[in-house]
């Protein structure tokens, strides 16, 4: 069968016995869940966020279930909170933590390599180099967490993550729900408590280091000896790729790291070169134990590697980055959250922005969308800048967001009375990680109604004056309607809501353009729809085939070439 | 230092044009055929019409997930810009489909199906066989259109292959 790593490592825990698995979506990590979801034994969810995610499966493995989170790397910060005592409390039934780190920044909105958050956190680190490897890894893991009495992180990158191979499947194994026993010293986390739990921390990395110097997660393979790798992750299947010839020491378990068995392999080969993706995480380890060791010029710390990175990494050259980018990403045609900015742009507003599809509202040709920072910070972002400003000032979040971390941002400002506008682009999804539902969708990852979210309700509850809901393919009552609120003495919410095109089918009749009345103006190209093009001579083709029939274009053009009729 | 019994295979394109879907039919064949097979791409952003770039490999044993540069045995692109883009993939001996991507373009009605016909097309250069293609058509595509998809996947293997390299 060919499995990604997502889908060999959701295999992997089922088969081991997994009962609870929880998480939010986010690329590369959001396949866990959707795997482990098709399973009936295993209760899995769409948490509302990740803090959320990482109790709820802590807490699960704490009453005796084996259970598992999965992040992508920038979610496991939401976590952060509860993973930093979570190695003072120790679990129940095993616990995994899956993050996925995006090297490259292929969908995310920074590059940090989570491997220093187990060291910072003290917990156990495996790296899988490939999707059966991710599968093999759970059941170690597994294995660890109740032996050690630990969280365990397993860490992969996008290219384990949404990379397939043949993997093979076994049958699921029940395994014994253990007893939850009330153990006060143990799970309440008050200074007393936690710092005696803090000296079980210190003897159990103790006894970890012990078992990964023995570990077969971390293997000598003794090859030509002119020169020996160490390395793990992918970066290991490159250097294989490269070098099939020389020797490795292939790093699974890299927290604690097996400092004596790097000894021993140094011994054995002339020259020790280490290469990983990121940061010198590796090298670190390797760092006072007396081993000559080369590593990767600093520049190639940023970023993907690659396989033919490898010889010029090993010649000790600087990284010389790719002249030709990929293409831009575009919001789709028909895409409601289009007309908002267009709007928004309009009347030159300020918008501080937040993480989802709309984010794209920021590329050239529509540039109408100016801060994005993290999951929440459209609404906290607003507040500042409002106060910097004073006026024309809008914060834009999607509905998925709102949920996760939106909510506390808006009863912040009503709390400290700041008037303004939000608008919540409700597509009723969570789009850009392929269309997730969540609370306000009332339906759950196993695609079963549930209790509705109602956002109006919930924005009133926090404070808002004025909660309006439209339909933004209205432009006309949208841009009157921002135009009425934006700078009101008030705390407006307007909730723009109209469905994802993605699960939307229904389509309406394309405009009709008429050549003659166009004075190529391109305004109408402003707004970025991949439908319009410009043909050679100048005018406008339509692809009747991509457009939806949203009309936005109509909008745009007051010459009246492009009509509705 | 590329292990010659692996075949690479880049297909490009960009979001929505079917570019996984084509890869993941090849793989699957290649898979059904026995052959340990690797198959890589960034999901996310794929339908919102960025670049999208899928890396397959298949041999006795692959290591490396993505193609090195200048190592890709095939080049099938949906795009001609994408096309451009990887031209670094590819080295003399390489076998280059783009010019196929005009005349599916002329020769298939549904525009949808462009990615099936290079498979078609791709498919007489490789060791897959056809049974294996059918099988991971089937598995992968929509019922309602595989009769349609298996004319065009036709259409494509009729004029694809080395005999028309001499």
């Amino acid at each position: 069968m060919l499995l990604s790593g997502d889908e060999a490592l959701a295999r992997g825990a089922y088969e081991e016995g997994l009962k609870v698995a929880a998480s939010y979506p986010g690329t590369p990590a959001s396949e866990i869940l959707e795997s482990l979801s098709k399973f009936d034994e295993v209760d899995s969810q769409w948490s509302i966020n990740e803090k959320v995610a990482f109790e709820v499966a802590l807490s699960s493995s704490i009453g005796g279930l084996r259970s598992l989170y999965a992040s992508k790397h920038v979610g496991l910060n939401v976590a952060m909170d509860p993973l930093m005592t979570s190695a003072y409390t120790g679990v129940g039934a095993g616990f995994i933590i899956v993050t996925a780190d995006d090297p490259g920044i292929h969908s995310s909105q920074n590059e940090q390599d989570n491997r220093l958050i187990a060291e910072v956190a003290k917990i156990p680190l495996l790296e899988p180099s490939s999707p059966s490897e991710a599968k093999e890894f759970v059941k170690t893991g597994f294995e660890i967490s109740e032996g050690f009495d630990t969280p365990v992180i397993i860490r992969l990158t996008t290219r384990i993550a949404h990379t397939k191979e043949n993997v093979r499947i076994g049958d699921r194994r029940e395994v014994v729900i253990k007893d939850f026993k009330i153990d006060i010293p143990k799970y309440v986390m008050v200074p007393k408590n936690a710092y005696k739990r803090r000296l079980e921390i210190e003897k159990r990395l103790v006894r970890l280091k012990e078992y990964s110097e023995a570990s077969p997660l971390n293997r000598i393979e003794l090859n030509d000896k002119k020169i020996g790798f160490i390395t793990g992750g992918v970066s290991y299947l490159y250097v294989k790729e490269m070098y099939p010839e020389a020797s490795f020491l292939k790093i699974g378990f890299s927290f604690p790291f097996p400092e004596a068995k790097a000894v021993e392999f140094s011994r054995k080969v002339k020259e020790v070169f280490v290469i990983e993706e990121l940061e010198p995480f590796l090298e670190r380890s390797l760092r006072g134990l007396g081993i000559k060791f080369k590593t990767k010029h600093p520049s190639y710390r940023i970023g993907e590697l690659r396989p033919e990175y490898i010889t010029d990494i090993v010649s000790g050259s600087e990284k010389k980055e790719d002249a030709l980018s990929a293409r831009k990403p575009v919001m789709c045609p028909g895409c409601p959250h289009r007309s908002v900015f267009w709007v928004l742009k309009k009347i030159k507003a300020v918008v501080t922005g937040d993480i989802g599809c709309y984010t794209l509202g920021a590329l050239p040709p529509l540039g109408a969308l100016h801060t994005c920072l993290c999951m929440g910070a459209g609404i906290t972002f607003f507040e500042g800048i409002k106060k910097a400003l004073r006026k024309n000032v809008a914060g834009v979040i999607g509905d998925s967001t709102f949920v996760h971390t939106g909510i506390p941002g808006l009863i912040n400002l009503a709390y400290n009375n700041t008037k303004g506008l939000i608008i919540i682009l409700d597509n009723s999804t969570t789009a850009m990680t392929g269309n997730q539902p969540h609370p306000a969708t009332g339906i759950t990852i196993k695609g079963e109604a549930t209790k509705k979210l109602i956002l109006e309700d919930i924005c009133s509850a926090c404070g808002a004056d004025n909660v309006d809901v439209i339909n933004p393919h209205n432009v006309k009552k949208l841009e009157a309607l921002i135009k009425k609120r934006i700078n009101e003495n008030a705390l407006s919410v307007i909730i723009a809501r109209s469905g994802c095109r993605l699960n939307e089918k229904k389509k309406d009749a394309p405009p009709v353009y008429k050549k003659e009345n166009c004075k190529k103006c391109y305004l109408c190209l402003s707004i970025d729809c991949p439908a319009l093009t410009k043909t050679k001579d100048g005018f406008i083709d339509i692809n009747s085939e991509l457009c939806t029939g949203c009309k936005l274009c109509v909008e745009t053009c007051s010459l009246k070439a492009l009509t509705t009729s | 230092m590329n292990k010659k019994d692996t075949i690479n295979i880049l297909f490009c394109g960009i979001g929505g044009q079917g570019v996984l879907k084509a890869s993941e039919i090849c793989g699957l064949a290649a898979l059904f055929d026995g052959f340990h097979v690797k198959k890589s791409e960034v999901h996310g952003m794929a339908q919102r019409g960025g670049s999208v770039e899928s890396h397959l490999r298949f041999g006795k044993e692959v290591f490396s997930p993505l193609i090195p540069k200048g190592q890709a045995e095939y080049l099938v692109s949906f795009h001609k810009e994408e096309h451009e883009r990887l031209k670094d993939f590819l080295n003399p001996e390489s076998v280059d489909l783009i010019s196929y991507l005009a005349e599916g373009e002329k020769l298939i009605k549904n525009k949808r199906c462009i990615n099936i016909f290079l498979l078609g097309v791709l498919s007489q250069y490789l060791c897959i066989k056809e049974d294996s293609w059918m099988k991971a058509m089937k598995e992968l595509l929509p019922l309602k259109y595989l009769e349609e998809n298996k004319k065009v996947f036709a259409e494509g293997r009729k004029l694809g292959g080395w005999h028309d390299m001499e």
